[in-house]
């Protein structure tokens, strides 16, 4: 203890326990938002805490985490996605209608579905790198053409798709296959964000493009490279989309963009870029599939559920914002 | 006319007592010049001035009166206008705007234009500044941005006027004509408190300076005391050398930049610079300084010439390929261009090398963590640990942290633009000593500055550009401030090349 410190009747040795679990709690306030949520609704409903109301839970999260994941590395980088649930419909269109109207074998399309994720990422990106479009306005667009290919390749009915791809929302030995890729490709994206030099290169060009570029970050290849991943990993929640509905539908996912923007931000990444991390982003859609399963329960209108998301995704954010005021003072 | 008082105020942070008893008396038509290393508390003497924080003791008066200034808008009422360093400007809307923002005057609810015209030019023609009135902020110039702010304030009647480092992003030129400025405030009774790096500003428009270090208040003296006493007082230490340069023989060259052309911006620059030597490139703002500069690291393209790092001619705009040539930049503007304020000092010590020492995609965490803890041991960044903020450290240990990117990177030759701007003295002096260590170990170091002295103190040999061109140079031992300036004045008549 200094004698500053003394003079102002700090007391730094018998605080220092309880200022970790404050400093704990006020960095992972997502998390302990969710604890307490699922020791509340395990109070006001035994149905909640069961297992396979638990695997339900996870199912639910599983689509939105996986788009949510990709999504972190945009936003990471200081962008955004809003072409994820529509890139999730038409790649998972494109792998039904290849398998049954082109009568191609199964793991071929799927590989053409994780390619057309691929593709319009890359599109997105070069218009962002190169045109300077920004994010927002380069993947809003993306929405609409890849929605409305969507429609195209369909003529608006949904296509049935193959075992092999049912595979996907399948549940195999008790485990349902949606948690099974949730948690690939969560892991997977986690290794990107963490140990890859693109990935570190997510986080400097998010957090200054200006100082990374003058440091010899490639900058163009970053910004491609997001949108990219984010185009795969909705490919990849296409499938399990279209494996729980043995078939892609035309509006399948539609919305979906929403839900993962707002895991990533409840995960405690900043749209202004250069944080976030993949762990919170998997606890922000926990959460939101926790809240809805959680007020279905309780027998809470679906009208009534879209109030309270929208005020859980405020109240998060700001209390996000605040804590950060806080720690810079 | 007003007089404010601080007396023996303190400012409490968490468990940081940041201003600690300090006490000023601003007098009418008098410059008050507070002095003082970064994180001695002049801002927050500045912000508990303007009303932005309240003092936790002592108090404030204003005309022998007790007072509490609780908001900015109070302090306004009292007459006390702050012209921050970070100018508030709108860059988009006109200069008349930017002078009525917030308090438009307005005619049966609508802005009535032409009162605002007729005010707005009133107010530019009191500082003497001749600019059309429907300008975008956004084209005038740094100095000129200031001018019109000062012009505000006066027009909301200030009679206490706070300059927080105003000739920081300033030329010699433009910083001669905010001092006519301030006298001309002087005469008129306005009260200032005038904050600056450069010492020799001082004895130029001060009257009394007052000294804090850490905090707290050490003395309040004469103006025109020398510089050596306040650089005593200010760090509590004599410095022996405020330029401590040791010249090395000069070996090979390592830069050569051969013919370089970029249309409207630099006109067939040719110069060398060997192994162990340290040039220095001086000129006015708009001179093409930070062009050549760019344009050799990479980061803007040219049109002719060449550029060539110990005998390997580079791509041009291939920053990747010139840092692996072993260039480096430490630009103009740290917090902008140079750092990621949010990420750690760990991070940003690494940005350079992070991706050149990854294997097969993946970054060595592992080697660059520890890469990263050395060079800030070795560049003594005074830090809490190497996890902390880099923007939450001093202007000084954020250069430190430029200047160990590069360090890790091994470059040869290190480009610095304004490499000490917003770097108080104590911590340039080591910034110096780097550059020095840089040239001992054989690198070659090429140094624009605006700061004139820098210029002369650390180089060994003074180019000049005036205009986008070379317009001569010197061996350092014989330059001198009027040799430097009529050269850089050499080619301004010529064509429209320099702007504001």
């Amino acid at each position: 203890m200094t004698a500053k410190e003394a003079k102002l009747g700090y007391d730094s040795g018998n605080t220092t326990a309880m200022d970790k679990v404050k400093r704990f709690a006020s960095r992972n306030g997502a998390l302990i938002g969710l604890i307490i949520l699922c020791i509340a609704l395990s109070i006001a409903t035994p149905a909640f805490l069961t297992g396979p109301n638990m695997l339900n839970v996870g199912v639910q999260a599983a689509t939105v985490a996986i788009l949510a994941f990709g999504q972190t590395f945009v936003i990471v980088e200081a962008g955004i996605d809003l072409s994820v649930g529509s890139v999730a419909a038409v790649s998972s269109m494109l792998v039904a209608y290849t398998g049954a109207s082109m009568g191609m074998p199964p793991l071929v399309t799927i590989l053409i579905g994780v390619l057309t994720g691929a593709v319009f990422g890359a599109l997105s990106g070069l218009a962002n790198a190169y045109l300077k479009l920004p994010g927002f306005i380069a993947t809003l667009a993306m929405m609409s053409v890849a929605r409305g290919l969507t429609l195209v390749i369909s003529d608006g009915r949904p296509i049935s798709t193959s075992g092999m791809v049912n595979f996907f929302g399948s549940t195999v030995a008790g485990i349902p296959m949606p948690i099974v890729m949730m948690i690939i490709m969560g892991v997977i994206a986690s290794v990107i964000l963490n140990f890859t030099s693109i990935g570190r290169s997510m986080y400097a060009v998010g957090g200054n493009m200006e100082a990374s570029r003058l440091s010899g970050i490639s900058v163009h290849k970053t910004q491609i490279m997001v949108y990219v991943l984010s185009g795969v990993f909705a490919a990849v929640a296409g499938l399990v989309i279209a494996g729980r509905l043995h078939s892609a539908q035309p509006q399948a996912a539609s919305g979906y963009e929403m839900d993962a923007i707002a895991s990533v931000v409840i995960g405690g990444a900043s749209l202004s870029g250069g944080k976030g991390k993949i762990s919170g982003t998997f606890i922000g859609a926990i959460l939101l599939a926790v809240i809805r399963n959680g007020l279905n329960i309780l027998n809470v209108s679906s009208f009534w559920q879209q109030v309270v998301i929208g005020l859980v995704i405020a109240f998060a954010v700001s209390f996000d914002t605040l804590r950060r005021k806080v720690d810079t003072h | 006319m007003t007089q404010l008082s601080l007396v023996k105020v303190s400012k409490i942070f968490g468990a940081a007592k940041v201003v600690d008893g300090v006490s000023v008396t601003v007098e009418p038509g008098k410059v008050h010049v507070l002095l003082g290393e970064n994180g001695a508390g002049k801002s927050t003497v500045i912000k508990m001035m303007s009303g932005i924080y309240q003092p936790d003791e002592g108090h404030i008066e204003i005309d022998g009166e007790t007072v509490r200034i609780p908001n900015v808008d109070a302090a306004r009422k009292f007459g006390i206008a702050v012209i921050h360093q970070e100018l508030n400007m709108v860059p988009q809307l006109s200069i008349m705007e930017n002078l009525f923002l917030g308090a438009l005057p307005t005619k049966a609810g609508f802005v009535d234009r032409a009162a605002m015209r007729k005010k707005a030019k009133a107010a530019l023609d009191l500082i003497g500044l001749d600019e059309d009135v429907n300008t975008p902020m956004g084209e005038l110039g740094v100095a000129r941005q200031q001018m019109v702010e000062i012009a505000k304030a006066l027009m909301q009647d200030a009679s206490i006027l706070i300059l927080d480092e105003p000739t920081a992003a300033l030329t010699r030129k433009e910083c001669e004509h905010l001092f006519e400025i301030m006298e001309e405030l002087k005469a008129k009774g306005v009260g200032m408190v005038f904050i600056s790096h450069h010492l020799d500003e001082i004895a130029r428009v001060g009257d009394v300076v007052t000294v804090l270090r850490d905090g707290k208040y050490i003395d309040t003296i004469d103006a025109q005391a020398p510089e050596s006493e306040l650089v005593r007082l200010m760090v509590g230490r004599n410095i022996e050398n405020q330029f401590p340069r040791v010249a090395q023989e000069p070996g090979k060259t390592l830069l050569k930049v051969d013919h370089l052309t970029r249309a409207g911006a630099i006109d067939d620059v040719s110069f060398e610079v060997h192994a162990g030597e340290v040039v220095g490139l001086a000129g006015l703002v708009g001179a093409g300084r930070t062009e050549v500069i760019r344009a050799i690291f990479g980061a803007d393209s040219y049109d002719s010439g060449s550029v060539a790092v110990d005998g390997q001619t580079l791509p041009k705009a291939d920053i990747a390929r010139t840092i692996a040539a072993g260039v480096g930049l430490v630009p103009e503007d740290r917090r902008t261009q140079g750092l990621i304020l949010e990420a750690s000092v760990a991070e940003n010590l690494g940005l350079a090398t992070m991706v050149p020492t990854s294997k097969f995609g993946f970054a060595d965490l592992k080697g660059q963590t520890k890469r990263e803890n050395e060079t800030a041991k070795k560049l003594r960044i005074r830090m809490a640990n190497v996890d902390q903020a880099a923007g939450s450290l001093s202007g000084g240990n954020q250069q430190k942290i430029v200047f160990g990117k590069w360090s890790m990177a091994n470059v040869k030759v290190l480009l610095l633009d304004e490499p000490t701007r917003g770097v108080d003295v104590g911590a340039r002096v080591e910034i110096y000593e780097l550059i020095n260590e840089i040239t001992a170990n054989g690198g070659a170091v090429l140094m624009a500055s605006s700061d004139l002295p820098e210029v002369l103190g650390m180089s060994d040999r003074v180019l000049v550009m005036s205009n986008g061109r070379l317009s001569g140079g010197m061996p350092a031992k014989e330059a001198t401030q009027e040799k430097v300036m009529s050269l850089a004045v050499s080619h301004m008549d010529e064509e429209a090349g320099e702007s504001r």
